[in-house]
C-alpha cells in the first residue's frame, strides 16, 4: 500500500485500471497500424482508427528522464520521491514512480532498465517501477 | 483595413496592478479591474471605448460587467500561464476583421494570497489525475520539470546551466523595489540553495506573487489619433500552438513542438528573422524553459543555449537581453505570468523599464501555458 492521490478511472481507461488491478498491466493497440498508445483512448491517436485491441505488455522499460521531489506533497506521506517519466519495451512513454533505489543520482542513470512493481493506493494498483535485477 | 499584423494593430496601453507581490487587501477581481482601469487611462481612453473583453482566470463577464462594460467581442481563452499571448493574437484579429474596435486584456491572480479565489483541488478522473498526480507531480516543481534531464543529458549540458539562467537574470531585477527576487546571485549560490525537486533548487523555481496586468489594443490608424501615439508598440507578428496536457506526453522531451511552431509562425508572419529581434521575453516558471525556448525557435543552435548565457550574451550589456524584467524566476509569478513577459516587452520598447536596454526596436515575446501544454508568440515593434 502506498499513499497519495487514488487514480478514478473513466470508461476508455478503465480496462488499463482493471489489468494493473490483476497485476497483468494492459495496454490498447490498434488494429490498423499495431501501435500501442498511452494514455488509453477509444480511438488510435496514430491513424485515428476505430478498432484497438487490448494486450499484455512486459512491464519493462527504460528511464527517460525523473526528478527526485524533495518536498512531495503531505499527501504522499513521504520526505522524497523519484516523479519519472519512463519509456515502455511497447513503444509508449508514461509517468510512474522509481521505487526500491536510493533518491540519490548516483543511483539513477537515464536509460537504465526498469521493471513494473504492482502498489496498491486506495481501491486501484499503480504501476511504479524498480531498476530491474531487484527482487520481488 | 485588413491585416492582424504587419504593425496594423496597436498596443496603446499597458499596465500592472499599482502593487505587486503580496497585496492581502485586493480580491482577484480587484487586481483585474484595477489593472484595466490603469491600462485605459495610460491609453489616453476611457471604459466607454472598450468594446472587447478578454481574459484568462475569470469569466470575462464577470470584469466586463464589474467595470461596466457590454462588449461586443469577449475572448475567454484559457490555455494557463501564456493565454495572454493568445488574448493579444486573438484581439489583432478581431480589429482587423472588425468585429471589435478596442480590446481590453486583464490579468489578476492572488496567487500568493488567495483572496477572492478558490484553492485548486485535484480531480481523480482528469488525464493528470489518473496519470501523473498519483505518481508525485503535483506541485509544478515536480511536474514541469520532469523533462529536464533529458533535455540537458541529449546535449551534454548540467544543471549549472540552469543555474546560469537564475544568474543572469537577476542582473536585470537587481535593485528593483518591485522584483520579488533582486539582489544578485551567484551559479554557485544558486546551486547551493535548497533543493526543491533534483536537478532544481529554490531560485530555479519562480516565485509566488500576487498582481496584475491589463492591455488596450486597436488600430494603428486610430492609435494616431490617441494621447498615447508616441508610445504606441505595433504587432507585427504572432503565432499559437498546443500540443498535450500531460507533460510524460510530450512528442519529444528534449523539444517542445508548440515552441517550434509557435515560434516560427510569428517569425514568419512578422516576415523577419532572428537577427531583426533585439530583445526577448521568455515565459519562465522554472530555469529550464529560456534554454528550451532560445533553441526551439532558433535563436542558438541545439545544445548552445547554456554557453549562451553564461558567457553573458542575454545579461545587461549583452547583444540579446532575455527577461529584463528579471522574468518569472525574479520580478513576479501570480501564477499566469505570460501578461508580465508582455508589459515588459512594452516597457523596453516604449524606453520606459527600471533596467533598460539600449535600442530596442523588435522584441519577441513567448508564453508556455499548463505546463508543456500551449504556446503563445508575439513580435512586437516600436516601429511604424
Amino acid at each position: 500500500m502506498s499513499s497519495g492521490p487514488v487514480p478514478s478511472p473513466t470508461p476508455e481507461t478503465a480496462p488499463f485500471w482493471e489489468s494493473t488491478r490483476a497485476h497483468a498491466m494492459r495496454l490498447p493497440f490498434c488494429t490498423a497500424c499495431g501501435r500501442a498508445h498511452f494514455y488509453p483512448r477509444s480511438q488510435c491517436p496514430f491513424c485515428h482508427a476505430p478498432d484497438l485491441e487490448w494486450r499484455e505488455v512486459s512491464g519493462r522499460a527504460t528511464l527517460a528522464s525523473y526528478v527526485i521531489d524533495r518536498r512531495p506533497a503531505p499527501v504522499f506521506e513521504t520526505e522524497s520521491q523519484i516523479v519519472a517519466l519512463v519509456d515502455l519495451d511497447e513503444g509508449p512513454r508514461m509517468m510512474t514512480t522509481i521505487v526500491e533505489v536510493e533518491h540519490d543520482p548516483a543511483a539513477l542513470h537515464l536509460g537504465m532498465p526498469l521493471t513494473v512493481r504492482y502498489t496498491e493506493r486506495g481501491d486501484q494498483v499503480l504501476p511504479l517501477f524498480v531498476p530491474s535485477g531487484v527482487d520481488a | 483595413m485588413s491585416s492582424m499584423h504587419g504593425g496594423a494593430v496597436a498596443i496603446v496601453g499597458a499596465a500592472e496592478t499599482e502593487r505587486v507581490g503580496t497585496i492581502p487587501d485586493r480580491s482577484v477581481l480587484q487586481l483585474h479591474t484595477e489593472s484595466a482601469i490603469r491600462a485605459v487611462a495610460d491609453a489616453g481612453l476611457t471604459l466607454d471605448d472598450i468594446d472587447g473583453i478578454a481574459n484568462d482566470g475569470m469569466p470575462p463577464h464577470d470584469v466586463s460587467h464589474y467595470l461596466g462594460i457590454r462588449p461586443r467581442w469577449v475572448d475567454g481563452t484559457s490555455v494557463g500561464g501564456g493565454s495572454f499571448m493568445l488574448h493579444v493574437r486573438h484581439a489583432a484579429a478581431a480589429i482587423a476583421a472588425g468585429a471589435a474596435d478596442v480590446v481590453l486584456i486583464t490579468h489578476g491572480e492572488s496567487g500568493r494570497s488567495g483572496v477572492g479565489t478558490k484553492p485548486w483541488s485535484r480531480d481523480p478522473a482528469s488525464l493528470g489525475g489518473q496519470f501523473e498526480q498519483p505518481f508525485g507531480a503535483l506541485a509544478p516543481y515536480s511536474t514541469f520539470t520532469t523533462p529536464v534531464l533529458a533535455f540537458l543529458e541529449s546535449r551534454g549540458m548540467g544543471r549549472r546551466d540552469l543555474a546560469e539562467v537564475v544568474a543572469a537574470q537577476r542582473e536585470w531585477s537587481k535593485g528593483n523595489p518591485r522584483a520579488a527576487r533582486n539582489t544578485a546571485i551567484s551559479a554557485d549560490e544558486v546551486l547551493a540553495a535548497r533543493e526543491i525537486a533534483y536537478p532544481f533548487t529554490r531560485d530555479m523555481c519562480c516565485v509566488v506573487t500576487d498582481g496584475g496586468g491589463a492591455l488596450v489594443l486597436t488600430s494603428a490608424e486610430r492609435a494616431r489619433d490617441l494621447p498615447s501615439a508616441a508610445r504606441t508598440v505595433h504587432l507585427l507578428g504572432s503565432g499559437e500552438a498546443a500540443e498535450t496536457p500531460l507533460v510524460s506526453q510530450m512528442d519529444d522531451l528534449t523539444s517542445f513542438g508548440a515552441f517550434r511552431a509557435a515560434g516560427t509562425e510569428a517569425l514568419r508572419t512578422a516576415g523577419i528573422t532572428h537577427d531583426d529581434v533585439d530583445h526577448l521575453m521568455f515565459y519562465d516558471a522554472f530555469a529550464h524553459l529560456p534554454l528550451y525556448m532560445l533553441e526551439d525557435v532558433g535563436f542558438v543552435g541545439r545544445g548552445e543555449s547554456g554557453d549562451f548565457i553564461a558567457d553573458g550574451h542575454t545579461r545587461p550589456g549583452g547583444r540579446l537581453p532575455l527577461n529584463t524584467n528579471g522574468g518569472g524566476l525574479s520580478y513576479t509569478h501570480t501564477g499566469k505570468y505570460g501578461m508580465f513577459a508582455i508589459q515588459e516587452a512594452v516597457r523596453q520598447l516604449r524606453g520606459e523599464a527600471f533596467r533598460q536596454a539600449p535600442d530596442v526596436e523588435i522584441s519577441f515575446v513567448l508564453g508556455v501555458g499548463m505546463f508543456f501544454g500551449t504556446a503563445g508568440s508575439l513580435v512586437l515593434t516600436n516601429r511604424r
